[in-house]
């Protein structure tokens, strides 16, 4: 059978292979088809009609997203007709959208804009429709602006592929709406999906980086920067670079100009989680009653956990996630090192992620009365502070992270991507069952962008079960069979995004399956490149344990926390003008 | 008789969809039937949405019989394991009792379903999700209802009218008739008449020729196209309703808000240029010298670029009514 053929696009000719549509061919081939609705993730809904073309023989004019490929078939992406027709739905699509460009999270790629540009469409034709919708804001993660939205739906889609189908459509035709749950057994997790996904910027992160900037200017305080692994392959897409560039240097640079006091790894956090979590996975081996552990670092599966399946909480391990760990750190052990006020300190963490913000704000997590992270920058807020100060990442000179905080393990960088936590216990609960050196490093069964990876992994003689859901869409199948089959799983690692943190609703945008993938493959390499590439081995962490965590207390006040059954609270809508 | 006979018969008589969009009868059963799946569905649609139509409910009042043997041969010919007759709320409450008397009797596999929206449901795919108890919104095609209908399986889909004719055709009863819904003359109502006549032969033998000056929408009361005395030669078409307009008392920029006012309120709200464009439009007409040029643009995109036919056919009574009547001239 014959595989592939050649359809023409403007008269040229190009292969093209049966399963796939119009548009694929033509973003392959690098030929420009504007979109809006249509996201590889999501299934083809064929609702802006913004990419319409003609098929020759064919009355009507088709979607090139929905449109699957034919031998002989050929096309027109931009007659004068689709051209017109272009612009006269850009002309309605923007005038049913609030702009807000100075601060949106599409800032210089937005398409809308581009668009309208592109297809001279005149936004003046029609009066703003939407003005007066509400201002939603999901706790301290995110904010819906409701002004914006287009009623593409891609958020109430991922919202329902997340498995949490809080985002949903409500009204008929000019009046239809996307609107939080009433539901009160429907809750944000703030995963932020529905930002990465979101052709109009209707979705934002609670706050950015404005806040960033009074404690900049406040004297006496002592600013401190610490990163998460995912943000070193991924700040370089909103500045051009080729998708997967590591970045660390240039990043703490870029920071370091800010006027920020020190730069530290968040990638140092996670092998701090690392070492607590693979102490508490062999304890917990002893009483398999207590199994599987679940990991804890994202915080909107434990959110999804404590609202919607809270007879699992006693599950989730108790170690508290890297930055948090970190920040901690920073406020007690380096304070007391550096002689410094903790109160005088403030701690911001970049991170891929916007449910961080949220995280940030649980009262359990205090640490002598202080937070241990002050505030969260997602990566796409770091860019616009980069942007605003002008920082140019071409131009600066890579830096090092701070001593002693900045030094960190492979197993720390490869947090960021799905299956990096389960790897990385594994590789340090693997050498302290075996008391030698360990044997293994690389465990490649939990990589990759299947939504549920399982293995089993042999430790001491015993095999481990052990299960990576990437996705928080695939949790839900998994909880109800473990409420079946406590036994299915050791150990299980979920993150609620779509390949990990490097999916994350902090990232930049666009996000896609490709985009994840290269993010993921960055932080592998740089793994790979390091000499320490487990948190046992990693000299700082020896330090720390031995001069400041010695005693259990202290470790497990500055390293553990505990989860409660969450509840829905009211709907925040913001009053006009507050925001 | 044998399926591939009935389906013969059918052709020969030439018979197509009375729901609008008149596809080959025949043509489509064919299609049904040759599809291989485990389980078909057929739904004879009487949901009737549009204004000014009434030739639906004329079939469940005076033909119920003919109907259900017509679903009745639909089911045996295509083999579908049920029926739904899908009613508009009122024919559900009014008729739903009589025909569900004939079904007992004749022990038959079909289910009558209350019509769960209004006009959106007469596009086939919104219908669909309707019987599913979805949102009331148009499915992308391909699949086709025919290959992947309700529950995902192959489905027919065909007007409560076409269904009655089927029955006339095996009964050998037929005599290319089909059913016209006149409103605005001297005897308004339903008709049954050869579908061959010219409009301008249907408006005179039913006593509905006008004496004064007048203009007609063929088709359905609101979607339905603006044809001017002259151009009444032709036949009928569409749902086969034919509205009487008096040149001189109709403005037709209320007329527009009268239509407009309908797809308002029967929007689904899934594609930009018909949930935008019907907006702007409502907003347009409202204003006193509205831009015409904005109004032919909309109409152009709604035409061109909607997701489903509905959509598509929305600009046509607007269109034909802006080019042949003219509508600002006349708004003073």
């Amino acid at each position: 059978m014959l595989q592939s053929f050649y359809i023409k696009i403007n008269k040229k000719r190009f292969k093209a292979r049966f399963s796939e549509t119009i548009l694929e061919v033509a973003q392959r081939n690098n030929i420009f088809i504007p979109t809006l609705c249509y996201h590889s993730d999501l299934k083809v809904k064929e609702n802006c009609r913004i990419c319409l073309v003609k098929i020759k023989g064919e009355k009507e004019l088709k979607t090139s997203c929905s449109v699957k490929v034919k031998p002989g078939m050929e096309i027109f992406t931009d007659t004068p007709e689709i051209k017109k027709l272009r612009k006269l739905n850009l002309e309605l699509i923007f005038t049913q959208h609030s702009q807000e460009c100075h601060d949106c999270v599409w800032f210089s790629r937005c398409q809308l804009l581009d668009l309208t540009k592109k297809y001279q469409a005149d936004t003046s034709r029609f009066s703003n429709r939407k003005e007066k919708r509400p201002v939603y804001k999901f706790d301290s993660a995110l904010i819906y602006d409701s002004k914006k939205c287009i009623d593409c739906r891609n958020c109430v889609e991922v919202c329902q592929n997340q498995g949490v189908g809080f985002l949903e459509l409500k009204g008929q035709g000019a009046d239809i709406r996307v609107v939080p749950s009433e539901d009160k057994n429907k809750d944000c997790v703030y995963c932020g999906q529905c930002l990465i996904h979101c052709p109009a910027g209707s979705f934002e992160g609670v706050g950015e980086f404005e806040e960033v900037e009074t404690p900049l200017k406040q004297k006496g305080k002592k600013v401190i920067f610490q990163f998460a692994p995912a943000v070193r392959t991924s700040l370089g897409e909103e500045f051009g670079f080729p998708l997967r560039t590591p970045l660390t240097g240039k990043l703490i640079a870029g920071i370091k100009s800010l006027g920020v006091d020190k730069v530290f790894d968040v990638s140092l956090g996670a092998d701090f989680t690392t070492m607590e979590e693979a102490k508490e996975l062999i304890t917990k081996l002893e009483d398999k009653r207590k199994l599987p552990l679940m990991t804890s670092c994202c915080p909107a599966w434990v959110k999804y956990i404590e609202f919607y399946y809270p007879e699992f909480i006693p599950y989730l391990t108790s170690v508290r996630s890297p930055h948090i760990i970190l920040g901690g750190l920073i406020k007690t052990y380096w304070a007391q090192r550096e002689k410094i006020n903790p109160q005088d300190i403030f701690v911001v963490s970049v991170m891929p992620c916007v449910a961080k913000k949220y995280e940030i704000t649980r009262p359990e997590l205090k640490i002598k009365g202080l937070k241990p992270v002050d505030y969260v920058l997602t990566t796409r807020g770091l860019a616009q502070l980069f942007r605003k100060y002008k920082v140019d990442l071409n131009k600066i000179k890579p830096l090092q992270a701070d001593h002693p905080l900045g030094y960190h393990s492979g197993a720390g960088i490869i947090y960021g991507a799905t299956g990096g936590v389960m790897e990385s216990a594994l590789r340090t609960t693997q050498a302290m069952l075996n008391e030698k050196e360990i044997s293994k490093i690389e465990f490649k069964k939990v990589r990759g962008m299947k939504g549920v990876k399982r293995a089993l992994v042999k430790i001491k003689g015993k095999s481990l079960k052990i299960g990576v859901v990437n996705g928080l869409g695939f949790a839900k199948e998994i909880l109800e069979k473990l409420k079946e089959n406590p036994d299915l799983f050791d150990y299980l690692e979920v993150m609620a995004c779509p390949g990990g943190c490097i999916g994350g609703g902090g990232q930049p945008i666009p996000t896609s399956k490709k985009i994840r993938n290269k993010r993921a493959q960055g932080l592998y390499q740089l793994d790979k490149k390091r000499t320490i590439r487990t948190a046992h081995q990693n000299p700082v962490i020896k330090e720390v344990y031995r001069d400041f965590l010695k005693n259990k207390k202290t470790a497990h006040y500055l390293c553990h926390t505990h989860y409660s059954r969450k509840f829905k609270k009211g709907l925040n809508i913001l009053p006009p003008g507050q925001y | 008789m044998s399926p591939e006979k009935v389906i013969q018969k059918i052709k020969k008589a030439g018979l197509k969809g009375r729901g609008g969009a008149e596809f080959p009868t025949a043509l489509k059963w064919e299609m049904v039937r040759k599809v291989k799946a485990e389980k078909k569905y057929l739904i004879a649609n009487g949901s009737e949405g549009e204004p000014k139509v009434f030739k639906d409910e004329f079939i469940l009042k005076t033909h119920p019989f003919e109907l259900i043997e017509g679903i009745k041969i639909a089911q045996e010919t295509i083999k579908a394991a049920k029926a739904y007759l899908y009613l508009r709320k009122d024919f559900f409450q009014k008729y739903k009792k009589k025909l569900e008397k004939i079904i007992k009797e004749k022990n038959l596999p079909i289910i009558i379903f209350k019509k769960q929206g209004g006009y959106l449901c007469g596009e086939e795919t919104t219908l669909v999700e309707s019987l599913e108890g979805r949102r009331l919104e148009p499915r992308s095609r391909p699949p086709y209802p025919s290959e992947k209908g309700l529950w995902d399986c192959p489905t027919l889909i065909n007007n409560v009218e076409t269904l009655y004719y089927v029955s006339r055709i095996i009964n050998n009863n037929y005599q290319g008739e089909r059913l016209y819904s006149i409103s605005g003359g001297d005897h308004p109502g339903v008709y049954e008449l050869s579908a061959d006549l010219s409009l301008k032969q249907v408006l005179k033998k039913t006593g509905n020729w006008p004496n004064f000056k007048f203009f007609v929408q063929v088709g359905g009361g609101a979607s339905g196209e603006i044809l001017l005395t002259r151009e009444l030669n032709q036949t009928g078409s569409g749902l086969g309703a034919i509205i009487i307009y008096p040149e001189d008392k109709t403005n037709p920029v209320s007329l527009m808000k009268k239509w407009i006012d309908f797809f308002i309120q029967e929007n689904c709200g899934k594609c930009s240029p018909c949930r935008e464009g019907v907006y702007r439009l409502k907003e347009l007409l409202s204003q006193k010298n509205p831009d015409q040029e904005i109004i032919k643009d909309l109409l152009f995109l709604l035409e061109k670029s909607s997701f489903c036919p509905f959509g598509k056919a929305m600009a046509q009574p607007f269109s034909s009514l802006i080019k042949k009547v003219g509508i600002f001239n006349k708004n003073k």
